[in-house]
């Protein structure tokens, strides 16, 4: 599985628009109808954006968010250059950061 | 006599190495569970979750807040949805499916600088309200919009 995201935040008049894009399956807890055997859920539980140290947006998802999931917001205070770390840790502990530049 | 010592050595040796592998895999999921409020998200109705994540289920109606969705999705997997809201001061959002086996999609803590602006993608199992609740000044606001599914994205 390809663990990645990718980020593009753009500056415009000191606001900053960020969207994400991760890869991950985002799994719900599904039994199959015939076997009786149960496959787990396995999805994106924190993701975590930080600018200059300072949580500027923490999401808690549940399985209920799609496949490779998508995320956008804005924020204040940000100069172009910047950098804006976007993490994530699923339920089964696995994560992934991406450290982005503001443009 | 020997075969035998061989066979417990074997069995000790496989136990030991199956407890670092329980103990290891379940550590780093529990400093996780610690944040992520699991009850909120098992409950089974917008009420019961509303009153596990903020301590209260009363969300006063809003025109304040714009709920962004498609009056008909065609694929329940995918529906975007944004909101936003002119409230000031909001301290989180929180994204609902009515009819989900499990409301609650989504919840995102806003730092001090964040506009209440959010986008993302969620699942719906079928035709239901979607409800957007903000936290502003320890009082909860709410907007719903109804999306009408035509395949569903939840167990299918």
């Amino acid at each position: 599985m390809a663990k990645s995201i990718k980020v593009r935040a753009s500056n415009k008049n000191g606001l900053t628009t960020v969207k994400a894009l991760m890869s991950h399956p985002m799994k719900v807890e599904k039994k199959d109808k015939k076997t009786g055997e149960v496959k787990p859920a396995h999805f994106i539980q924190t993701v975590t954006c930080e600018h200059n140290g300072k949580a500027v947006l923490t999401a808690e998802w549940g399985a209920a968010i799609s496949a490779n999931p998508y995320l956008s917001f804005k924020f204040n205070g940000a100069k172009k250059g910047d950098t804006l770390k976007v993490s994530w840790v699923d339920n089964k502990g696995e994560n992934a950061t991406v450290d982005a530049s503001i443009k | 006599m020997n075969s035998k010592r061989r066979t417990l050595l074997k069995g000790s040796l496989a136990a030991g190495a199956v407890g670092v592998a329980a103990s290891a895999g379940l550590l780093a999921p529990r400093s996780v569970l610690a944040a992520w409020p699991k009850s909120a998200f098992s409950a089974k109705g917008i009420d019961a979750s509303l009153s596990e994540l903020y301590g209260s289920g009363d969300a006063a109606s809003s025109s304040s807040i714009k709920l962004k969705a498609p009056d008909i999705a065609e694929n329940g997997a995918v529906v975007p949805v944004t909101v936003s809201s002119s409230i000031k001061n909001a301290e989180s959002i929180s994204i609902f499916v009515a009819k989900n086996p499990q409301p609650l999609t989504s919840s995102y803590a806003l730092g001090s600088a964040t506009d209440a602006y959010v986008a993302t993608r969620i699942k719906m199992g079928k035709t239901s309200d979607v409800v957007a609740v903000v936290k502003a000044g320890g009082k909860l606001y709410s907007a719903k919009k109804e999306v009408k599914v035509t395949i569903g994205g939840c167990g299918g």
